[in-house]
């Protein structure tokens, strides 16, 4: 009877099929990973034949200097962009959102978020050329590069959480902290910053996970010994896929895992 | 405790008292071009020290405005602002010896209410056993001490508010600036608050400067009301001038229940002026606008100052016969209907049979013309 009262809005999982097509996308999502990683554990060298349980694909990736050194590429290089990536787009989150509005807002927003909307590969092949005509014009060459170029394409996925949060963040708060003899600096270091860090920590994540991941920019502007992580993967995979690489992938995942979790459990903490 | 002032009965700041804080031609616009709002036009008014002040309008009139104004959150566009003698409109918030209490209390969500409470003295540089102590006094005034170690969301809306009148109390400041704190109250604990507000003035002897659009509440704390329209002060004055003798008829009508009518102004005298009522009868009012000539204009009185009498009765002023009876607990609102078809409404403890006539006696010196 209660039931017969309710407002009747459409109950989506109600609807015939719903929990067929809910399962199947799930599928698709996830069996390509599950694949992956029970793979990894095969102790074969087959990556389509399960024989038996062994963790020797972890130890040989481990042991294998060519994974070891790319990891540490890749470290390297999406740590400096993770850190410069995301001050930059703090500051751009907050002088979007916090200053007063100003003639072509809009336009900045397209602008800052111009590398998501541009196809990678325009960007990488640009990036090549930029940095062609500098490596000619100044006879510097290094890791430099390859760290601005993620630095700059780690902004805008750094960027979104960082607004996303600071226009959720009403202005009174601020404006509290002023009326209570608060500085502009010491606002933002009391108040602004302690509550926009969840997004900062949003945006950071994003941007390792993005500068980790990335493959075309890095495969254009690295250099020899700059052998990142996915470009290694891709690599090796060329010359057939094996469980070594099933369990790097895995690594990597497990990786990613523990940050999502990380976050998480810290957006919680603050709630 | 602070000394006892004299409270003068009028709406000019008395003689000898403090200004604390004053508003000199304060204009401020929003927007530009077409879309542009006057939110406040050429506002003068003064503060005394120690006063409870409200500001009392509809949504709009400016009266939020004003206090942000006094807070430095916006910056006049003409027009100074005075607080103790100095000029501040052009000043910073952080820079002015003012406090505000948010509509939505705005604590901060990452500290803890005691936390909270001591941010402004912590800002001022205090020593830490001065901002200790100062928040345990100000946990104590607002009776939140067991509060002290709380996250201010784990609050109710009620201990919310405590909180921010303490944080804003704290540091002492010359003026306390309250955006209409107890609207988001329900009304037994908004009635509570009032008295606890008053107490709050009392106890600190610190200016309080009350932004509401409740009349009842208006009249209920105040010193002195201010009632603004339209970006404009009307009248300022006690809260029984305000009832009593209201200078114009938005405030009559904002205030209370009053009964408005059309008369015909005959002359002015040294008691007042001598006005003829519909029906043809004839009474004196009190005038207090300036500039109010012979001529149509409106009256207004209060409906319990009047009282009902037998229509033949020679000192009813007006009559009329009796429409509807409305009984209210304490009292009937009696609805007569005029021979004009003016309806006026009578408080009467007798109700009177439907349809009957009736006549209607003015209470002396309460009927008021009106600035239109």
């Amino acid at each position: 009877m209660a039931d017969a009262r309710r407002p009747r809005t459409m109950d989506l999982r109600k609807q015939p099929g719903f929990n067929q097509i809910a399962w199947l996308c799930l599928i698709f999502l996830y069996a390509p990973i599950v694949v992956l990683i029970v793979f990894s554990f095969n102790d074969n060298r087959s990556v389509v034949r399960w024989t038996e349980f062994s963790l020797r694909w972890y130890a040989a990736a481990l042991d294998n200097q060519g994974i070891r050194n790319a990891t540490i590429v890749s470290f390297k290089v999406a740590s400096v962009a993770t850190v410069f990536g995301t001050i930059l787009a703090t500051m751009a989150a907050l002088a979007t959102t916090r200053t007063a509005p100003f003639r072509g807002q809009t336009l900045s927003y397209a602008i800052i978020n111009q590398p998501l909307m541009v196809p990678e590969i325009v960007t990488a092949v640009s990036t090549l050329a930029l940095f062609a005509i500098i490596k000619q014009l100044t006879g510097l060459t290094g890791i430099g590069y390859l760290m601005l170029a993620h630095t700059v394409f780690c902004i805008p996925f750094a960027y979104m959480p960082i607004r996303a949060r600071l226009e959720d963040m009403s202005l009174t708060l601020e404006q509290a902290a002023a009326d209570l003899y608060a500085t502009p600096f010491q606002v933002f270091r009391r108040v602004t910053l302690p509550m926009m860090s969840p997004g900062i920590v949003a945006g950071a994540m994003l941007a390792f996970v993005v500068s980790l991941d990335d493959v075309i920019i890095t495969l254009m502007v690295a250099g020899p010994g700059e052998t990142t992580l996915p470009i290694y993967i891709l690599g090796q995979i060329r010359r057939g896929i094996t469980p070594e690489i099933n369990a790097v992938s895995t690594l990597l995942l497990g990786l990613s895992v523990i940050l999502v979790t990380a976050f998480f459990l810290i957006g919680q903490r603050r709630r | 405790m602070p000394p006892e002032r004299n409270r003068t009965e009028t709406g000019q700041p008395g003689q000898g008292k403090a200004v604390m804080v004053r508003a000199d031609g304060v204009t401020k616009t929003f927007g530009r071009g077409a879309s542009m709002v006057t939110a406040l036009d050429r506002v003068s008014l003064s503060i005394n020290e120690n006063e409870f002040l409200t500001l009392l309008g509809p949504s709009g009139c400016g009266k939020t405005t004003l206090l942000r104004l006094i807070a430095g959150f916006e910056l006049p566009d003409a027009g100074q602002i005075l607080l103790d003698g100095q000029e501040i409109g052009h000043l910073p918030p952080y820079q002015r010896p003012v406090n505000t209490v948010f509509q939505s209390y705005a604590l901060f969500p990452h500290m803890s209410v005691a936390r909270n409470i001591g941010f402004g003295l912590e800002m001022q540089g205090r020593p830490a056993s001065e901002v200790a102590q100062t928040t345990a006094r100000m946990l104590a005034l607002v009776r939140m001490e067991d509060m002290a170690d709380r996250r201010t969301d784990q609050l109710s809306g009620g201990q919310q508010q405590r909180v921010a009148l303490a944080r804003a109390l704290a540091p002492h400041p010359k003026v306390l600036l309250l955006d209409e704190p107890l609207s988001a109250l329900d009304l037994k604990l908004r009635k509570n608050m009032q008295i606890e507000l008053k107490r709050l003035q009392n106890e600190t002897g610190i200016t309080f400067i009350f932004v509401t659009h409740d009349q009842e509440e208006a009249l209920t704390m105040s010193d002195r009301i201010a009632v603004m329209s339209a970006g404009r002060i009307l009248q300022v004055g006690t809260p029984k001038e305000i009832y009593h003798r209201p200078s114009s008829r938005f405030v009559a009508d904002f205030i209370g229940d009053i009964n408005i009518f059309a008369a015909t102004l005959e002359k002015t005298g040294p008691d007042g002026a001598t006005v003829t009522l519909p029906g043809g009868g004839k009474a004196v009012a009190q005038v207090h606008a300036a500039g109010v000539v012979p001529g149509p204009v409106s009256v207004a009185i209060r409906p319990e100052d009047m009282h009902l009498t037998a229509a033949e009765d020679k000192s009813a002023a007006i009559r009329g016969r009796i429409g509807n009876v409305v009984y209210f607990g304490s009292g009937n609102n009696v609805h007569v209907t005029l021979a004009d078809g003016t309806e006026v409404i009578v408080r009467s403890n007798e109700a009177g049979a439907v349809d009957s006539p009736v006549g209607i006696a003015f209470s002396p010196g309460k009927l008021q013309v009106l600035e239109d």
